[in-house]
């Protein structure tokens, strides 16, 4: 295994935050009842022509420059052909030789540098309509007795970012997916949220023996829509494509499907019957020009990114620590309570293991969390500080029992009550110290301190 | 008492603000005279009913999307397709109070020359029914020309409003391309279409631009044109006219059309015109052939949304959804649109793009800049329409080459976007000559002004013999 080095490139897309559709005014509200929000230009009615929306190539612009990309002085819309019930022009406007977006690159800090990612382009394109199955037991169009469409996701603007083959583990594709997953949430491109749909990836992987140039023929992976699933789906085509070379059988370059029941890939098409797009420029729309003047205020009003913060915090908390407050979008709250007094690297474990709470209760928040409550006490009090303002001294009644003297009878009482149990101790079975703890909380309905506790008893334990 | 086989949008209008006729009995007597002639003519798919209301009749070619009124261009996999929204050209005729007589024939998706294509029967030219009204918007020029409305709109690609103004003898406009919206016209080839008037005289042609003409923020492709002048001058002095050689000695123009055109550059002459000669080489050799690969590979793209999905004709034979696609999609178009189809998926194919469509795309650009040097010596271009007068019907249906030749001489400035007038000329052997000015692009004003002058001069009776 270790002779062989995986290349893997991806391809995110990501619906834009927008109000409306990309060519045309239909209002995008992903719980609408089924073809609500359609029109004459996204259900393809004869003689209706698109009109580009202004704010999508705004937005792809914001994100190409994130990424360093190279924005286009002239940008080409382009038809790419093909029959589905759910692509109802029977083509779908997108950009092909000429991208908004050209090559950048995302650098991802790491412990002890960085990883490059080179992005080869970013472009704008339009989401197909959602097909449903009807009648069939599997859900999907064989053995179907009807398929109903839904237009009322025709024509989502929908953003694809095309990577470099720069990643050569599972790891690092899933750290260049959590970088740009959070770069695109906080500049408001998109939503991205996976589970809704709003973000997919199409993973492209290949293997190659250690020091080899070129690149072998690579697996497709399409429609990817979990994190957990895209590093697996890699780890399962890295080891599939290396048993196979090693076994001297041919792989082909194709798409596949990712079976999570078998934890394997199976074929989902093969390269022999792919679709010819017969790709041409979009003659009913002109090209787009962005005027430097927007290029030029875009990039001066873009925030400081995810990779620049990680850098910053890394003083504070260390790396690991930063970079996981960063892509996993928990900083935000890590300040707050940074700000209210908490020590940075514990204010940190509080933001990555708690729930978001409102701003206005980090100062409440920090004074809870400096009282050694319970843990139950601080249950409450992050699950109330989600919605509504909360006042520290409603859970400082909840502070623990760490009075030596107030423990004290009650461990002696303990201990008198359980001969056995401290004769294996003394007999070496030093586990039976859990025991009594256990004990001592139920006695003090939980509230007891348990460090206090347990120092109390060893001491007398060893006597 | 209304005369439709003579009277003018313009005269209707001043007949109108005098009150003489009131907006329905003008409606009326187009209704009656579509009863009386329409059985033969057949230049209208759908009538409308009288709605009321004091403005112009008009006929929309039937690619033009109307709400509430069938639109089906000319093809069985639209029919009964009723559009929920006006096409923006409709929707500014009605803002001037014009009021819609009926969706008047044309070839299948506006692809042919003859209105032979119409999935609905052909129609016949009111000079003499057993010869064909031209295409494919034979149906609003026989219209005109017939007394079955004062005036139309069509949609030209390559000729399909210039080439039937030809054949039936009356005024037609394509105009420069990106001056009026396609928004809502059922699309052939979208880098070619352009909707424009066709009318009994210019001014009426004019007038009729001026109405739909302008930037419309549904279509992207369009700009603002400049302001249209009414012409009323008779002279042509000052205006330098130029005479392409290679598309007024072509050997596919009837000698009849040739020395009626020649009789009206003579007639440039005479009216003050500088008359000089140019060369156009390039345009007449590859202007067909590239015409005939962009058209289909556009079309091919733009026929894709037909599929019996969401509208229009389904096959009730299907088995699956491939069988879906492919069954009514043989059912619902006739023979041209699928060679189209076939031509233009083939030239769009991956490995032939650069050969086919890429190159085409590349000797358009060569076919604009050899006219954008003859507009440096000349204010318009002038030659013959259509090679030919109006052909015999079924004369050229069993040839689709020779059917394509019908436009040879109006696709070249449809390549480079520029706009082109039809006038009548004259005749030959009883049938109309029909005379062709090419202007720079926005040069409407001028095509107009020349056309005008020109119409004065030569006097044609643009009611057919047969009708007066």
């Amino acid at each position: 295994m270790s002779d062989w080095q995986p290349v893997i490139g991806l391809e995110v897309h990501a619906h834009l935050k927008t109000r409306t559709k990309m060519f045309c005014r239909c209002e995008l509200d992903y719980g609408a009842h089924e073809n609500s929000r359609t029109c004459p230009v996204c259900l393809a009615h004869p003689g209706a022509l698109p009109v580009p929306n202004e704010r999508a190539i705004e937005l792809t612009i914001k994100l190409g420059l994130a990424l360093e990309c190279a924005i286009a002085k002239r940008a080409v819309f382009a038809r790419k052909n093909y029959f589905y019930p759910d692509l109802p022009k029977g083509y779908q406007i997108s950009q092909y030789e000429s991208p908004l977006c050209g090559r950048g690159r995302l650098v991802i800090p790491t412990e002890d540098g960085e990883e490059i990612v080179g992005i080869v382009r970013a472009h704008l394109e339009e989401d197909a309509a959602k097909t449903v199955h009807a009648g069939g037991a599997t859900g999907r169009s064989v053995g179907a007795t009807a398929s109903l469409v839904d237009f009322n996701r025709s024509g989502t603007p929908l953003l694809e970012i095309v990577s470099e083959p720069d990643m050569h583990s599972a790891d690092e594709a899933l750290r260049y997916m959590r970088l740009l997953r959070q770069t695109i949430v906080e500049l408001g491109v998109s939503d991205a949220e996976m589970e809704k749909g709003t973000l997919r990836a199409d993973v492209n992987v290949s293997v190659r023996r250690r020091g080899e140039d070129g690149l072998r023929p690579r697996w497709e992976i399409k429609n990817m829509n979990s994190f957990t699933f895209i590093g697996r789906a890699i780890e399962a085509a890295v080891r599939q494509q290396v048993a196979a070379h090693e076994a001297g059988e041919e792989v082909v370059q194709s798409t596949y499907d990712y079976d999570a029941d078998t934890d394997r890939l199976t074929v989902h098409r093969s390269k022999e019957e792919a679709d010819d797009y017969r790709y041409f420029p979009e003659p009913d729309l002109v090209p787009v020009e962005p005027p430097a003047e927007m290029v030029e205020r875009l990039g001066g009003a873009l925030p400081e990114l995810p990779g620049a913060r990680i850098r910053r915090l890394e003083p504070l908390v260390g790396f690991p620590l930063a970079s996981e407050l960063v892509s996993t979008g928990n900083e935000r709250k890590a300040e707050l309570l940074a700000a209210a007094g908490v020590e940075w690297r514990a204010a940190a474990n509080v933001a990555m293991n708690r729930g978001d709470f409102l701003p206005e209760n980090a100062p409440a928040l920090a004074a809870v969390l400096g009282a050694n409550l319970t843990r139950e006490a601080l249950d409450r009090a992050f699950a109330a500080a989600a919605t509504a303002s909360i006042t520290a001294d409603d859970y400082l009644s909840d502070a623990a029992v760490g009075d030596e003297a107030a423990l004290a009878p009650l461990v002696d009482a303990v201990l008198a009550a359980n001969p056995g149990q401290v004769e294996t101790y003394r007999g070496g079975k030093e586990g039976v110290l859990g025991f009594f703890v256990g004990q001592v909380m139920k006695e003090t309905g939980g509230k007891a301190d348990p460090k206090v506790v347990n120092r109390l008893l060893r001491e007398r334990l060893a006597r | 008492m209304i005369d439709t086989l003579r009277l003018t949008a313009e005269g209707a209008k001043e007949l109108l603000d005098r009150r003489e006729v009131s907006g329905p009995e003008l409606f009326a007597a187009y209704l009656e005279a579509i009863g009386e002639r329409d059985p033969e003519l057949h230049c209208y798919l759908h009538v409308c009913e009288d709605s009321g209301g004091d403005g112009i009749p008009i006929a929309l070619k039937d690619v033009i999307g109307t709400r509430g009124i069938p639109t089906t261009a000319g093809s069985k996999i639209l029919r009964g397709y009723v559009p929920v929204y006006d096409a923006t050209v409709v929707a500014r005729c009605k803002e001037h109070g014009l009021r819609v007589l009926g969706k008047t024939n044309t070839d299948e998706f506006a692809m042919g020359s003859s209105t032979e294509n119409s999935a609905y029967g052909p129609s016949r030219n009111p000079w003499d029914p057993a010869r064909v009204p031209g295409g494919s918007g034979g149906g609003s020029a026989a219209a005109v020309s017939a007394g079955l409305a004062p005036w139309a709109l069509g949609s030209d690609t390559g000729g399909s409003i210039k080439q039937p103004s030809a054949l039936c003898g009356n005024v037609g406009l394509r105009p420069t391309y990106g001056t009026v919206s396609r928004y809502g016209i059922v699309a052939f080839a979208s880098s070619l279409d352009q909707v424009g008037p066709v009318a009994k005289n210019v001014r009426d042609c004019a007038y009729l631009y001026s109405i739909i003409a302008g930037r419309d923020p549904c279509d992207t492709t369009t700009v603002e044109s400049p302001p249209v002048e009414l012409p009323h001058r008779d002279d042509l002095k000052g205006v330098r006219v130029g005479v392409p050689v290679e598309l007024n000695e072509h050997e596919a123009i009837e000698p009849g059309v040739r020395h009626a055109v020649e009789r009206a550059i003579a007639l440039c002459r005479d009216l003050g015109a500088e008359v000089g000669e140019c060369s156009l080489p390039r345009s007449v050799d590859f202007g067909l052939p590239c015409y005939y690969l962009i058209a289909p590979a556009e079309a091919s793209s733009n026929l894709a949304r037909y599929d019996g999905v969401r509208y229009g004709h389904r096959s009730p034979h299907a088995e699956d959804r491939l069988a879906m696609y492919e069954n009514t999609r043989d059912e619902g178009f006739g023979d041209e649109p699928k060679r189209r189809i076939l031509v233009g998926t083939y030239a769009l194919s991956a490995g032939y793009y650069d050969a086919y469509y890429g190159q085409a795309q590349k000797v358009r650009t060569v076919i604009a800049r050899e006219h954008a040097e003859a507009f440096e010596r000349f204010d318009l271009l002038v030659t013959p329409t259509s090679p030919s007068v109006a052909f015999a019907l079924g004369g050229r249906t069993a040839d689709p080459l020779a059917m394509y030749a019908s436009d040879l001489l109006t696709i070249p400035s449809c390549m480079a976007g520029l706009p082109g007038l039809n006038i009548p000329c004259g005749l030959s052997d009883g049938l109309p000559v029909g005379l062709q000015l090419i202007g720079p692009q926005f040069a409407e004003n001028m095509l107009f002004r020349v056309g005008h002058a020109l119409e004065q001069a030569i006097g044609f009776d643009v009611v057919p013999e047969r009708l007066r």
